[in-house]
């Protein structure tokens, strides 16, 4: 509860203007602050203004021109590339990509937060072991999972569909532990033991009563596996073989091989198609940055 | 158990029987496999059949000086690379806690912008950058960024510039919470504002710094994407065995020693255990 609770508090004590009253900055200290957030700013985006930049270029300007800069305007041209290619298998790729990171994450959601609000509100047997177990698997990172799951994906021929990707997408140890500290701080026990007086069943309550509560729980959830999952390369390069069951990721890294090896340049076409791939994650983070913000926050306080 | 705390517990069973399946399964799996390796017959060109191997793959692994070279590689990058983005997340974290809120909103997204660019293409992204043919860097600097003597330098920083960012959100979030009183009496004792951040913030968020370290680690330890893509560029610099990952993604799909894949990837499932709880251990006790 008091996690929960005291961030925001701090937001509302100095949300007025930042600074207490009654402390004097020097302008000198001031002005190297600034001069300290923009260098670091500069630094984070420029590399992306670049590419921005460099989407909207042909092959020569690309060579010839300030790569900071706009040349000719080539947008139009470089997105028709990238739509056309090879049929259209882009959009495939983008497709696939909203497919394993959507339902991923939406299946992965549920389940992590029944065991949440299981884990954080009664008091089971093998309970405080499955806790135990819980937290002990955020040291196995996934990539040293991956190859045995390989293995054993490869013995019940699951390699080479979508599911090879989107059964380790449902199982995630972090969100189980995310959706028992929003448990914790969100649905008071005292609620669930009234509804269980009035006779509703386990069901109803979980379904009902604590889905409710846990909606902002539930968003931060979402959006951290959708993020993990639309961001997955190393699991989709394992398992997938098939070009069209790749995802955005697996498709550029397979362009950018391509372009050094074929005659014909593709260069424009894995920049334009990298741009395209931030702009659905960007927009939905800065849409969804009150939920992320708090979730990465409470994570780690813990 | 009462009837209530068993219907309580269904409701972590989906998770428990995916855990069970996902997670615990494919690890005995990998030392099942571990144990065996593929014997061809006849001069290569015999049957393939699988014979059990005991410890052999194990004591192959423990021997073998390619592995334990990428986990120091790594390591030896960890050193380095690790201080220097966490620095730089500090300081980020430190100047938006030293401004007026509306501006630490817009900056702080600002920071974040690589946070929100798929691992993959923000690695592809650099190594246009980085191109001495078409990026911007070479004409601005004059030097090749895929030389050997600054390969190292150039992927140590496309992961800063990669984690900063993250890592500057978990310490801005410990950073508000240090009741704000405390720096006002500091001021009101005439401490400079570098002195305040010295002595008061930092201090305080030492435990999210742990934190962003040993996560730091333990991603270090296992990648990928940002050496395989060096390696399509300058290959004889960026070997296939340059990371721990690496090697066992090429001994199963490049060498198809799947056996032997598999115990690479038990051995170094234990030594990031371990070194985690190394650290875990070693900073609880430096912080006490």
């Amino acid at each position: 509860m008091t996690s929960l609770a005291s961030p925001r508090k701090a937001t509302t004590t100095s949300a007025m203007d930042g600074l207490p009253v009654g402390a004097t900055r020097s302008r000198l200290s001031q002005a190297f602050v600034l001069a300290g957030l923009a260098l670091f700013a500069l630094y984070s985006v420029a590399p992306v203004w670049w590419l921005v930049v460099s989407a909207t270029k042909d092959q020569s300007d690309l060579l010839y021109t300030n790569g900071l800069w706009f040349g000719e305007f080539n947008l139009g041209r470089n997105l028709e590339q990238v739509f056309t290619y090879n049929d259209g298998v882009f959009f495939r790729w983008v497709a696939n990509s909203l497919l394993y990171a959507g339902a991923g994450a939406l299946v992965c959601t549920l389940i992590s937060l029944a065991a949440g609000y299981s884990l954080s509100r009664f008091s089971f047997r093998g309970r405080g072991l499955g806790l135990a177990m819980v937290i002990g698997s955020f040291l196995i990172p996934g990539a040293m999972l991956t190859m045995p799951l390989y293995l054993l994906f490869a013995q019940v021929g699951l390699v080479d569909t979508a599911w090879a990707v989107l059964l380790p997408s449902f199982i995630s140890p972090f969100s189980v532990y995310l959706a028992k500290v929003y448990v914790d701080g969100a649905v008071p026990p005292e609620l669930l033991e009234a509804a269980r007086v009035d006779g509703a069943g386990e069901l109803r309550i979980f379904f009902q009563i604590v889905t409710r509560l846990m909606k902002t729980g539930a968003a931060t959830v979402f959006l951290l596996a959708f993020v993990g999952n639309w961001n997955g390369f190393y699991l989709p390069l394992t398992m997938l073989r098939g070009e069209d069951k790749w995802t955005l990721s697996l498709g550029l890294y397979a362009w950018n091989l391509k372009r050094v090896d074929s005659e014909n340049d593709l260069t424009a076409l894995v920049l334009t198609g990298s741009l395209l791939a931030v702009v659905p994650l960007a927009v939905f983070m800065i849409a969804m940055r009150r939920y992320w913000q708090s979730g990465v926050t409470l994570g780690s306080l813990k | 158990m009462s009837v209530t705390q068993r219907k309580g517990a269904a409701f972590s069973a989906p998770f428990f029987v995916g855990f069970a399946a996902l997670f615990v399964l494919p690890l005995l799996y990998a030392v099942h496999q571990s144990l065996y390796t593929v014997r061809t017959s006849g001069l290569g060109i015999g049957p393939r059949v699988e014979v059990f191997a005991g410890a052999d793959n194990f004591t192959r692994a423990l021997s073998d000086g390619t592995f334990w070279a990428s986990i120091g590689r790594v390591l030896a990058f960890a050193v380095v690379q690790i201080p220097v983005m966490l620095g730089f997340a500090l300081v980020m974290a430190l100047l938006l806690d030293g401004t007026r809120r509306r501006v630490a909103h817009r900056y702080r997204l600002a920071f974040l912008v690589p946070y929100m660019i798929p691992g993959i293409v923000a690695a592809l992204m650099w190594m246009y950058v980085y191109s001495p043919r078409l990026g911007p860097l070479t004409d601005l600097t004059g030097v090749n960024f895929f030389s050997p003597a600054l390969v190292w330098i150039s992927m140590g920083n496309l992961l800063t510039w990669i984690g900063a960012g993250f890592n500057m959100l978990i310490i801005y979030g410990a950073l508000q919470s240090v009741p704000r009183e405390l720096f006002d009496a500091a001021r009101v004792d005439g401490a400079s504002e570098l002195r305040i951040a010295v002595s008061i913030k930092i201090p305080y968020v030492r435990g999210a710094l742990v934190l962003t370290g040993m996560l730091s680690i333990i991603h270090m330890l296992q990648i990928f994407n940002e050496p395989l893509l060096f390696r399509n560029v300058v290959p004889e610099i960026i070997t296939k065995d340059f990371t721990p990952i690496m090697m066992i993604f090429y001994e199963a799909f490049d060498s198809n020693d799947y056996n032997y894949a598999a115990a690479l990837s038990v051995v170094l499932a234990v030594v990031v255990g371990a070194i985690s709880f190394l650290f875990y251990r070693f900073t609880n006790r430096a912080s006490r």
